[in-house]
């Protein structure tokens, strides 16, 4: 079985292929890796490594209490500040955040390895389903959040302890947003992002509305009225269109669909690939692509960036795991032209690139890439819509420090803000952190409710 | 190449790493490992009086506790003398002396306070060839509970007794080993000397008990859900070693007294140590029970390269080099002034000197310099007391930096006295003022 024939075809391996190929990228610690990691921390004060988290999470701590044996109380401290902290753990660039700012770095250039050390303690409460919080007393309050992706869902728990009711509003028929829709397979296996919905959820007081898109289904005229708060957890629904001639053949294709329907794919035999595969950008989407369309079998796999190695998006991991994978990557290359046999992609012409004067411009020397499959992973837009008078900046709603908004009730987080960072942790800070905005405002508007009795 | 060979009271090896009494010394199967692994000597486990021989528990013998990457760091051992027959040992004793001719071999010896006792045996063991004998006053465990092990060695005059006893009925050198489960380590080993023992040998185990089992609340080693204190050895105990050591070298009532020093010696290092604070030779048994027989080759080596390095020829250039320097509290210089400094290159900035002087001593390290996270020390508070040093977890990064006579002293605003002084003439101490007066 497996083929190299040429076309977009699926079955391109035998299906347990399919499965090592998609196996976890970082197997969990076990009890003694995981003892074996911890002793490395040094307990360091102050420490750089949760100055670089974007939830602050006390990361010596939580590695101390895996040391001494008590990773139910480390998976606490990691929870108290991220409740998606299971999911962060897998995906996080560590190596440009907590992992970059150890201090094992400057001694050995190898620092605690925190993701795994994350994965190991949450991994340990989450399958004994050790909940942590309970619900304050219900204050009668009621906030819509739009959209189940990391902001929303850690908006929605928090608010949710707090002792609020909250309506969660999802375009999809799933929860998680893009820990469901996009990341690449083998960084969240079994499912993970479902029983960590499942997890946040239990907290009880969250009811999730699916297939609900705000200005399809509601807008957020309509929220802001019918809910004491609101808030915009949104995506980015929109891809960015190359312009080129040749764009709307057969097999020109969105990276984050590719990886979308590889997500929803149990086995991967089903997702179709190329034999010859191009991937335009340099970015997370970009490697998430490029690699799993190698894993399915393609047998090149050519990630085309218009600018040089140090200008992108994807960390030295990750570009390291797609080369490691069998991806070429090349720089400095700008898509002209996509060639077109019988209405199919036959493949891409480039056009070299150059900075002068920190300006991006072609040279004029063109090249042809053969390929039967191009992905654009060449950024993704807010498509806002139902927003009504909400400010926004470079097409992202415009928040203050805690995620206020130019409205009145409203508040926001996550990719669809000026300043979000594409990042799930990121995310999670957001939605939290304006949750704790939200309960400060209700708690300033009716001061003395609860002190009444 | 430095010469390692090894005289002690008489007693020759080709260098002065011993196995302690200990389990690794049971039986020749053992001991034959241990001379070919390149052990200068063993002293055979302890044997007991002739007849029906002890009994140990069939549980654990031993419990512990480690450090990072859990390196056993203290081993607890509840294990009695040796459990078989008098003969075998003897018997096997003699082989294994007759095949290892160079290496030293003593037998260790513990029996009742009784003088019959001791007469009955020491024939028997001169006969085996054995270069000596080591009176096991020190066993905390189990042993002691029958009037034997350290119960004699808590008392100065059993010691002195049994020593006396064995000087008159053996001809071989006695090495009387002692008990650290006493206030003064002194008193036994003069004790010792007065019974007219050729030396002592320090430290035997330390009552312990290790742990606690939280989930039955039984002490570790449990045996059937109960526990009994065992002896503590390994790395942990090697300060408390040091220190009774030097107490002995430098007592002016048992100096020159030959010692073997025992206790946590795990590297060539700890060795070297115990043989500048006055011990004659060492011996070796949890560093060997950790990792095996091998680690005398680290030892031997290390030893010898250091003293190449530093110019001594012979084990006598080392000896007791350290013991002139072990003074009284009062008689330490009040005049030395040393301050922490860091090297900004070695340091990776896990701030736990600063945290550790901040929240703990001086508030002499920074924490912040113009908004950067930098660790600096602040002279004006530092009082020199070495905690950053000990907390960093990188080598020499921090070191203690004596400061010059005349130089200023920023934190009480004086030079540097280039005179020594100390405690007994201070202004502050009463007695010196009495003195004065």
């Amino acid at each position: 079985m497996g083929t190299t024939q040429s076309g977009i075809l699926y079955g391109r391996l035998p299906l347990a292929e399919y499965e090592a190929n998609f196996s976890d990228l970082h197997p969990p610690l076990d009890r003694h890796e995981a003892l074996v990691a911890a002793d490395r921390c040094y307990f360091c004060h102050d420490a750089p490594c949760m100055t670089a988290c974007p939830t602050s999470i006390d990361i010596p701590l939580f590695i101390r209490q895996i040391a001494t044996g008590n990773p139910i109380g480390s998976a606490k401290t990691i929870f108290d500040q991220n409740i998606l902290g299971g999911m962060c753990a897998r995906v996080c660039p560590t190596e440009t955040l907590c992992e970059q700012a150890c201090v094992r770095n400057t001694a050995e250039e190898r620092p605690v390895e925190i993701g795994r050390l994350q994965r190991y303690s949450t991994d340990v409460a989450m399958k004994e389903n050790k909940q942590f919080y309970a619900r304050a007393d219900a204050t009668g309050r009621r906030i819509a959040v739009v959209g189940a992706g990391p902001a929303g869902l850690a908006c929605a728990h928090r608010l949710a302890v707090k002792g609020h009711d909250v309506v969660i509003y999802d375009a999809r028929e799933k929860s998680g947003g893009l820990n469901e829709y996009g990341i690449a397979a083998y960084k969240t296996v079994d499912d993970f992002a479902q029983r960590e919905v499942d997890y946040v959820l239990s907290i009880g007081g969250i009811e999730v509305r699916h297939d609900q898109a705000l200005g399809r289904d509601f807008s957020l005229a309509d929220l802001a009225e019918q809910y004491d708060a609101v808030f915009l957890g949104l995506g980015l629904a929109g891809v960015n269109a190359l312009r080129i001639e040749g764009e709307n053949a057969e097999g020109v294709e969105d990276a984050v669909d590719f990886i979308a329907a590889l997500r929803q794919s149990k086995t991967k035999a089903d997702i179709p690939v190329g034999r010859r595969v191009v991937v335009l950008g340099g970015g997370m989407t970009a490697i998430d692509a490029a690699v799993q369309a190698k894993l399915l079998g393609a047998e090149e796999v050519t990630i085309c960036y218009r600018r040089g190695k140090e200008h992108m998006n994807a960390s030295e991991f990750e570009q390291d795991l797609a080369a490691s994978k069998g991806v070429t990557i090349r720089h400095w290359l700008q898509p002209k032209r996509i060639a077109v046999k019988d209405g199919k992609v036959a493949g891409i012409e480039l056009e070299y690139t150059t900075l002068e004067n920190g300006k991006l411009t072609t040279t004029g020397e063109t090249g042809i890439i053969a390929a039967e499959q191009i992905f654009k992973a060449i950024g993704q837009t807010f498509q806002a819509s139902g927003l009504g008078a909400l400010r926004m900046e470079s097409g992202r709603i415009v928040v203050d420090a805690e995620g206020r908004t130019s409205l009145a009730k409203v508040w926001a987080g996550g990719d669809c803000v000026l300043g979000g960072e594409d990042l799930t942790v990121s995310a999670v800070a957001m939605g939290r952190d304006s949750a704790e905005s939200i309960n400060r405002a209700f708690a300033a508007a009716a001061p003395l409710a609860s002190a009444v009795a | 190449m430095a010469d390692l060979r090894n005289n002690f009271v008489g007693i020759k090896s080709p260098n002065p790493f011993w196995l302690a009494s200990a389990p690794p010394t049971d039986k020749a199967y053992n001991v034959e490992r241990a001379f070919k692994a390149g052990w200068g000597g063993v002293v055979w486990k302890t044997l007991g009086e002739e007849g029906p021989p002890v009994v140990n528990v069939n549980g654990p013998r031993y419990g512990a506790i480690w450090g990072a990457d859990r390196r056993l760091l203290g081993l607890n051992n509840i294990e009695l003398i040796t459990d078989r027959d008098l003969y075998v040992n003897l018997r096997e004793m003699k082989q294994v002396k007759m095949n290892w001719p160079d290496r030293a071999l003593i037998a260790s010896i513990m029996v009742p306070c009784e003088e019959q006792a001791w007469k009955a045996i020491l024939p028997l063991v001169e006969e085996t060839g054995a270069d000596g004998i080591e009176l096991n006053f020190g066993c905390p465990h189990g042993m002691s509970e029958r009037g034997m092990g350290s119960a004699v060695g808590q008392v100065p005059e059993y010691i002195e007794m049994v020593v006396r006893w064995c000087k008159q009925y053996t001809r071989m050198p006695v090495i009387t080993k002692l008990t650290p489960n006493i206030t003064d380590i002194r008193k036994p080993a003069r004790a010792a000397k007065a019974g007219g023992t050729d030396a002592v040998s320090l430290i035997n185990t330390i009552n312990s008990i290790t742990s606690v089992n939280l989930d039955t609340f039984s002490p570790e080693p449990s045996i059937d859900g109960r526990g009994s204190h065992g002896g503590y050895c390994g790395p942990a105990v090697k300060p408390i070693a040091l220190n009774m050591v030097a107490e002995i070298a430098r007592d002016p009532e048992t100096y020159g007294l030959p010692i073997s020093g025992i206790g946590g010696i795990t590297t060539w290092r700890d060795a070297a140590e115990f043989l500048a604070l006055g011990a004659g030779n060492v011996q070796v048994c949890t560093a060997a029970m950790t990792y095996g027989f091998k680690i005398v080759q680290e030892m031997i080596s290390g030893l010898s390269d250091w003293m190449d390095a530093k110019g001594h020829r012979t084990l006598d250039d080392i000896c007791g080099r350290a013991v002139p320097n072990v003074t009284d509290w009062q008689y330490l210089n009040l005049n030395y002034v040393a301050k922490a400094k860091i090297d900004q290159d070695a340091c990776i900035k896990c701030g736990r000197c600063h945290i550790a002087c901040e929240d703990t001593s001086h508030q002499a390290i920074t924490q912040f310099v113009n908004g950067v996270r930098h660790f600096e020390v602040i002279e004006e508070e530092c009082v020199g007391c070495n905690l950053c040093v000990n907390v960093c977890p990188v080598e020499n990064c921090i070191t203690m930096e004596p400061l010059a006579a005349g130089t200023l002293d920023k934190r009480t605003g004086k030079p540097v006295d280039p005179n020594y002084a100390n405690w007994t003439t201070h202004p502050n101490n009463p007695m010196a003022r009495q003195a004065a007066e």
